[in-house]
């Protein structure tokens, strides 16, 4: 039974990375209908920049809480103009083209973000530490400490903030009925260009919390990082319902909850034939098993028949 | 204009035949191997176009058929479980298997459409990747992450395409010998695509590409019609698996990443989606100009710069992750485009994006 709840600790503290991340791929899919596979890469030099930012702030004698949360707004503040630079730069020009060409130049982005970080930052791993202790509590058997309590709280409160603006701010109006229908929210006087910016300044800036609390988690921060991460966050994307924004919430925290208990139980499940080593299997076998009898996603609305 | 034709197709031939002979005297001989991997991702790209570009499936794990044919290969053919399988025996299995494992994926993933059928794909692909990877505990069968080496070479009767042969005084070597061979399964390649494209089913796969329903309405059997591109495209990366299993004599689960298969999906889009001579454009480009990169990063920075500065291979990729941003944006539709998608492209400014759903046109 410890084991069981650790599993689950783990899991939740890892499906909230994954749901912060789904839920940039999640709005910009809602409304451009694009993959954007470069979302991975932003979680990535999000985690860099702040890593950067903390150990410089921290050099230049900061208070360890103003520094890391000036480095973290450093690193959100980056992404976003990453964020709003790649959509300009890559995806912009290519909004009429056939649907297969802004995928090229993401995955072209990608390359580039990735090939970069690797010449900034070499390809060594850098160890990510905060500057405080981290104190382990106890919970029955099960061990969870600060840094994974603050990154499930901080991920439940941004994910509350990002409803609240979504829902009830005018430029969540605005985003939902660009989602609906760009071409009516155009005549009703919408500034799409304006939206889809917003959009992805938005999702890169969760990518940057996101790329922090994974380094802070793990303690380490590695040039190749943002590529699985991104690549799970958009099964748990896909798994919610693509488009939906508590289908991303919902599909990350399952994604990290059977990740973590399959992980934890898939060798006692099949008498040791199978280890732990399958976990990513694990994890897609439940997401074709789900898109097989729910096409749509767990929380995705049935589609029109589109042509 | 018979002549005319009949006489470009014979300096075409002679060109390629003599190819190899050209690269070896001008470039050496690791660009006549190099020539060998651009026919063999051809080979792959070409088999991923019926998939993606026929019959508009868009298949991201398609490196998977790519390794259950190498691995066929690698089981059957290599001291692993002692068994020496001749070619033309394991390859057609090999093919068939990749057929089967095509079947199999396609089946239950049919009804899903566009991006969810693409994260499926995915996850197959990653799926076998990891089971490759992972199969050699507690009964070796994939040898693990270190991979099955001392593949047999690729040989009919006495004749191995993985030795050297001194014809009329021309030394010929085994990049050659592979280079023929592997022109022969492009060419057999290019043609069946051609014919299938021009066949019922070629024009049944474009018509559930533009509009599933309305080629439903037309009496096309959806299902299986659909069934049989994933067959068709498995089938071909299956082959290739083979023969690269045989040229490289060595696989590793290494070589089927997720990179991989984004890679032959560029070759196809960035070529020109649909048609077999953009396609194999694309699969010549995105194999020669990283090897071109690779070779002028670290001179280049020399002259330039008069020292090394930045690591030769990453900014070979970051050079090659740009190119394909700019051809991209250059040329949206892909370098060659089919003519019928450069119309369909071109109406695109005028009357139908008016009309569309998404920002992006959900049409294509």
């Amino acid at each position: 039974m410890d084991i069981f709840f650790q599993q689950i600790i783990n899991g939740l503290v890892q499906g909230s990375v994954y749901a912060l991340v789904a839920l940039g791929y999640t709005m910009v899919y809602g409304i451009l209908g694009l993959i954007n596979f470069a979302h991975g890469e932003v979680v990535m030099i999000g985690a860099m920049i702040a890593l950067t930012a903390l150990q410089a702030l921290l050099a230049a004698a900061f208070a360890p809480v103003l520094a890391v949360l000036f480095s973290l707004m450093i690193a959100m503040a980056v992404c976003m103009a990453l964020g709003y630079s790649i959509e300009r730069i890559a995806y912009r020009p290519l909004r009429h083209a056939p649907r297969l060409a802004p995928l090229i130049t993401a995955i072209g982005v990608s390359i580039v973000l990735q090939n970069l970080a690797m010449m900034i930052w070499g390809r060594e791993y850098h160890s990510f530490t905060l500057p405080f202790t981290s104190t382990s509590h106890h919970l029955g058997g099960a061990v969870m400490n600060d840094v994974q309590i603050g990154i499930v709280i901080v991920a439940l409160v941004i994910m509350a903030g990002l409803m609240w603006l979504v829902h009830h701010t005018r430029t969540g109006r605005a985003m939902r009925a660009v989602a609906e229908n760009p071409a009516a929210a155009t005549l009703m006087g919408v500034d799409i260009n304006r939206v889809i910016s917003v959009t992805f300044m938005l999702g890169s800036a969760l990518a940057a919390i996101a790329g922090f609390m994974v380094s802070a988690n793990y303690g380490i921060v590695h040039y190749y990082m943002g590529f699985m991460l991104g690549l799970k966050a958009f099964t748990a994307a896909v798994l919610g319902g693509i488009g939906n924004l508590r289908g991303a919430m919902l599909g990350g925290v399952l994604l990290g909850l059977i990740e973590s208990l399959g992980a934890g139980y898939i060798g006692d499940l099949t008498g040791g034939f199978l280890g732990s080593h399958y976990q990513d299997v694990f994890a897609f076998f439940v997401l074709i098993a789900v898109l097989v009898f729910r096409p749509s996603g767990l929380l995705g609305e049935k589609l029109a028949e589109r042509a | 204009m018979k002549l005319h034709r009949s006489s470009g197709h014979l300096t075409l031939a002679i060109a390629l035949l003599a190819l190899p002979f050209i690269i070896d005297a001008l470039f050496g001989h690791g660009w006549v191997r190099i020539a060998d991997f651009a026919l063999l991702y051809i080979m792959l790209a070409l088999g991923l176009n019926i998939v993606v570009g026929y019959a508009g499936l868009l298949d991201l794990g398609y490196i998977a058929f790519f390794a259950v044919g190498a691995y066929t290969y690698a089981l059957l053919g290599s001291p692993q479980f002692g068994l020496h399988w001749p070619m033309y025996v394991v390859l057609p299995l090999g093919a068939l298997i990749a057929c089967g494992f095509g079947v199999l994926l396609g089946a239950p993933t049919l009804k899903l459409r566009g991006d969810y059928l693409a994260i499926v794909t995915l996850g197959f692909g990653e799926i076998i990747r990891i089971f490759l990877n992972n199969l050699n505990a507690p009964v070796n069968i994939t040898n693990g992450p270190q991979g099955i080496s001392a593949i047999d070479p690729l040989q009919i009767g006495g004749f191995s395409f993985g030795s050297s042969y001194e014809w009329l005084g021309l030394r010929v070597d085994d990049v050659h010998l592979h280079y023929y061979l592997f022109l022969g399964f492009t060419l057999l390649v290019i043609f069946v695509s051609r014919r299938l494209e021009d066949s019922r089913i070629g024009r049944a796969w474009v018509a559930i590409r533009e509009d599933e329903v309305a080629a439903s309405a037309m009496g096309i059997n959806t299902r299986n019609i659909k069934l049989l591109a994933f067959a068709m495209g498995a089938t071909f990366g299956g082959i290739s698996g083979g023969l690269f299993a045989g040229f490289q004599g060595f696989v590793s689960p290494e070589s089927f990443s997720l990179m991989e298969s984004i890679m032959v999906l560029c070759m196809v889009v960035l070529g020109g989606m649909g048609n077999v001579g953009g396609v194999v454009l694309g699969g010549v480009l995105l194999v020669a100009l990283p090897e071109l990169f690779r070779n002028a990063a670290g001179p280049v920075q020399q002259m330039l710069l008069g020292k090394v500065v930045v690591d030769p291979e990453s900014l070979r990729m970051l050079m090659f992750g740009l190119a394909l941003i700019l051809v991209m944006l250059w040329r949206p539709a892909g370098i060659w485009p089919s003519t019928q998608r450069r119309r369909e492209f071109d109406a695109d400014d005028s009357v139908l994006h008016q009309e569309q759903e998404t920002v992006y046109d959900a049409s294509k």
